[in-house]
């Protein structure tokens, strides 16, 4: 459930991808109602961070904290306030769009009706697929079943990497709605993208990992920080 | 009354839903489970043709080739475990849910029973027939792959989910696991050899459900262990 005190801290975050160190040092406060628009160049972390925040990767050193509490330590309870959305959009082939939808509601552990699940589809522009197997849909459109969780979820805490890819210009705009609806009403949104979207809200933060990069040479650090400017 | 207690499902919900989605798709893509099961047949009705059809070798030996086949069947359908959720992303969902992941890998295990084990076990006495297995051999027979096929797919699952990602996977997979399969083999071709003797297979089965009852609590949270080093 949202609540206005919801609070989001990363304290001293580093990832270390293979022998590389993407970012270290990454310290953020992220209050409840807040839209976070995590930005850098391809390959400066930003699914890595949101994966870390997720808890699917470790961070190399530093640690995520969730309304005062560690989120490793009170990881099941953490797991009920976030909604990840990554590059896969666990839509399978074999199944009707509200099949999907609902099975990955339910491994969430949020089970919605039947009507309420098809009456999302339907605002979101699937009315008209709602009876045919995923594998004949576009990659927009398995998009837009994957993103209909968040027309239904509860949760406070949104991860969404790279939402706005493979949707056309009505469902960003329907996506953008939504996700300053969220914020609105005090939740809390970190995302990732390299288009230009305009998603009202009143707090809106922008996450720059090129600042948090500390490259080999001193050299290469004055270019990192010239491109965030 | 807050709505969103409504909306949250139990653990047992959870579980049952997971179930009732693997066994769909199995059911959807029906063709890759007749093709473990043709497999399986075709590999036991090699071996008559192989090393001639004399009725007592073929008796000696039946209840070992059945086991092996259902064994390389077993393996055979192992990618499909968690290989396609690693693709398109629903293994990174399954993670993050609630539900503690063993639970969740122990869930898809049965469904992977349910869709291979029980159909081999089904068919392992017919193919017994042609071994000229008597009666009791067989009920062994099927009985034993009963019990014994959940414990492939459980250490099948600890395999597949150290591989995934990895080139060459499937193939790692079988190295892998073949090697701790053999007590399964071991027990499961004892049993029907012994009830062929008329020494009674109580014991070879006894100790396969002991076997069973240890992958059960152990093989789960290895595998869930693995899926995290996997997706990390």
């Amino acid at each position: 459930m949202l609540k206005a005190t919801d609070l989001l801290q990363l304290n001293n975050l580093a990832c270390v991808k293979g022998e590389r160190l993407l970012f270290s040092r990454l310290s953020f406060e992220i209050p409840a109602g807040s839209l976070v628009r995590v930005i850098g160049a391809n390959g400066t972390g930003k699914t890595s961070l949101l994966r870390i925040m997720a808890g699917l990767s470790e961070p190399a050193a530093g640690e995520i904290v969730w309304n005062s509490q560690h989120t490793r330590l009170s990881r099941s309870e953490f797991l009920q306030d976030i909604l990840y959305i990554g590059h896969g959009s666990a839509i399978k082939d074999e199944l009707l769009p509200a099949e999907n939808l609902m099975a990955n509601c339910t491994i969430q552990g949020e089970a919605f009706s039947e009507p309420e699940v098809h009456a999302v589809l339907e605002e979101l522009g699937l009315g008209e697929r709602l009876d045919v197997e995923s594998l004949s849909l576009s990659a927009g459109q398995r998009r837009r079943i994957a993103l209909a969780r968040l027309w239904l979820t509860q949760r406070p805490l949104w991860l969404l990497d790279e939402p706005f890819n493979a949707l056309d210009a009505k469902s960003v705009e329907q996506l953008c709605l939504q996700i300053s609806r969220h914020v609105r009403e005090g939740g809390i949104c970190l995302y990732t993208t390299h288009q230009s979207v305009d998603i009202a809200s009143d707090r809106q933060l922008t996450l720059p990992l090129d600042a948090f990069c500390q490259p080999a040479k001193a050299q290469s650090e004055h270019s990192g920080l010239n491109g965030l400017i | 009354m807050n709505p969103a207690i409504h909306n949250q499902s139990s653990s047992f919900a959870m579980a049952i839903a997971l179930l009732r989605r693997d066994l769909l798709l199995v059911y959807r893509r029906r063709s890759d489970a007749v093709t473990v099961l043709v497999f399986f047949s075709i590999v036991v009705s090699l071996f008559p043709l192989g090393v001639g059809a004399d009725p007592s070798m073929l008796r000696l030996i039946g209840g070992g080739v059945v086991w092996v086949a259902a064994l390389l069947s077993a393996m055979l359908s192992l990618p499909r475990l968690f290989s396609s959720d690693f693709a398109d992303g629903t293994l990174e969902q399954l993670v993050l849910s609630p539900q503690p992941l063993a639970l969740t890998v122990g869930i898809k295990c049965l469904a992977h029973w349910v869709s291979t084990g029980i159909p081999l076990a089904l068919m392992a006495p017919l193919l017994g027939l042609q071994f000229g297995l008597d009666s009791d051999a067989l009920w062994v027979l099927s009985l034993g792959v009963l019990v014994g096929t959940p414990i492939l797919s459980l250490i099948g699952a600890v395999g597949t989910a150290l591989t995934l990602g990895l080139r060459g996977g499937n193939l790692l997979v079988a190295l892998l696991v073949l090697p701790l399969n053999i007590p399964v083999l071991i027990l499961g071709a004892g049993a029907v050899d012994a009830a062929q003797s008329g020494l009674g297979a109580g014991a070879h089965l006894s100790l396969l459900g002991a076997l069973l009852i240890m992958t059960l609590i152990g093989a789960p949270f290895a595998a869930a262990a693995a899926l995290r080093i996997s997706l990390d």
